[in-house]
């Protein structure tokens, strides 16, 4: 068996190859890292990913997020990370990963009777 | 023409000269990130411009609009500062000139919010928070230009070299700035000199680039002199609306 390739979350596509991947030769590869971006909305929500961009090194993504994810005040906090170091799940092993859970019923809180006038469960 | 209603007019023709300029690089910057961080530097200078301009008009008592003030002057009537109609150059050039400019803005920005003109207050006290992240923005890329490759260094270097000869016009007083200082409506350039040059030659230092020795200055801006760019800059800005006269969207 083949060792699965490396999978990164490159663009929020999921999962992108890190290795193996044919490269075009004679024309310039674009130089700059892509980052992956996470903002928080509010204070006591956790930040969550809004998309990517493309920055020289971590402090010029900060901004370059800063100018295209939150100009309608969408957030509080910003984080950055590059794309590479973000390890992606497979799509070949979808199966072993995710079909196991789908007869589990017994994970799911339906089990329970609720009594009546409880809110916010 | 009051005096307040003129200095109103140099600090919004300043702010829509290189809003124009600047927004000649969308779609032209080195990245699609660099696009989006440029416009929105001129879209901010373009709001302090609306600002200052429709302040002008309405303090100077002659009822003008900022339509008015920006499409149907001449280019003899713009009293901006020199800097700023200057083209973009390559990429260090348009840096090292919104290191300058930014820098400059900031300090005066800052002091003015504190001023007597209730409505220049609050343009500064809005606008401050907006040229402060141009100067980091320009800090940010002198810093890795000049840290970054031979070639890199060489046209940010070159770049400063460019635009240096603009700068003492920045700090250059008159009898009506100085006069509106005085009743403290105004901030006088000249008290804004030192503070910029500090900032501006710490960054040269840790970007490792030389501050340029030049006895050259160019000025006049202030009085309706300026460089052959302008023209060509109001004709395109102006060519809509004066071709179209009441044209709305």
């Amino acid at each position: 068996m083949t060792q699965p390739a490396d999978l990164s979350a490159e663009g929020g596509h999921g999962a992108v190859p890190t290795t193996g991947v044919p490269t075009v030769s004679g024309r310039p590869v674009r130089d700059w890292p892509l980052w992956e971006v996470f903002v928080r909305a509010r204070r006591g929500l956790s930040h969550g990913h809004v998309g990517s961009l493309h920055a020289p090194d971590a402090q010029m993504a900060l901004r370059n997020a800063r100018d295209l994810y939150t100009r309608r005040q969408e957030g509080v906090s910003i984080w950055v990370v590059p794309a590479a170091q973000i390890s992606a799940s497979s799509p070949d092993e979808k199966d072993a990963f995710f079909d196991p859970a789908a007869d589990k019923v017994y994970r799911h809180p339906t089990f329970y009777d609720v009594p009546e006038g409880v809110e916010h469960l | 023409m009051s005096a307040v209603g003129t200095y109103a007019l140099r600090l919004g023709d300043d702010a829509l000269v290189l809003a124009q300029r600047t927004g000649g690089w969308i779609a032209a910057a080195p990245e699609l990130e660099e696009d989006v961080a440029l416009a929105n530097i001129a879209l901010d200078l373009l709001g302090q411009a609306r600002s200052l301009l429709t302040y002008s008009g309405e303090v100077d008592g002659t009822g003008r609009s900022e339509d008015d003030l920006a499409y149907f002057r001449d280019e003899r009537e713009f009293c901006n500062l020199q800097l700023v109609e200057l083209p973009n150059g390559d990429f260090a050039v348009t840096v090292a000139r919104l290191l300058l400019f930014a820098s400059y803005q900031l300090e005066l920005y800052d002091r003015l919010q504190a001023g007597r003109d209730e409505t220049l207050a609050a343009i500064a006290a809005k606008a401050v928070k907006e040229v402060a992240y141009h100067r980091d923005h320009a800090t940010q890329w002198v810093l890795r230009l000049g840290n970054g490759t031979p070639e890199s260094h060489r046209r940010m270097q070159g770049g400063l070299e460019e635009v240096w000869p603009y700068v003492p016009e920045l700090f250059e007083s008159d009898d009506l700035v100085r006069d509106l200082a005085n009743v403290e409506v105004a901030v006088d350039p000249a008290e804004l000199e030192q503070p910029v040059v500090s900032y501006v030659a710490a960054v040269l230092g840790e970007a490792g680039l030389g501050v340029p020795q030049t006895a050259v200055r160019h000025t006049g801006g202030r009085h309706g002199i300026h460089t052959e760019h302008l023209g060509y800059l109001v004709a395109e800005l102006q060519h809509l609306a004066r071709s179209h006269p009441g044209a709305q969207w």
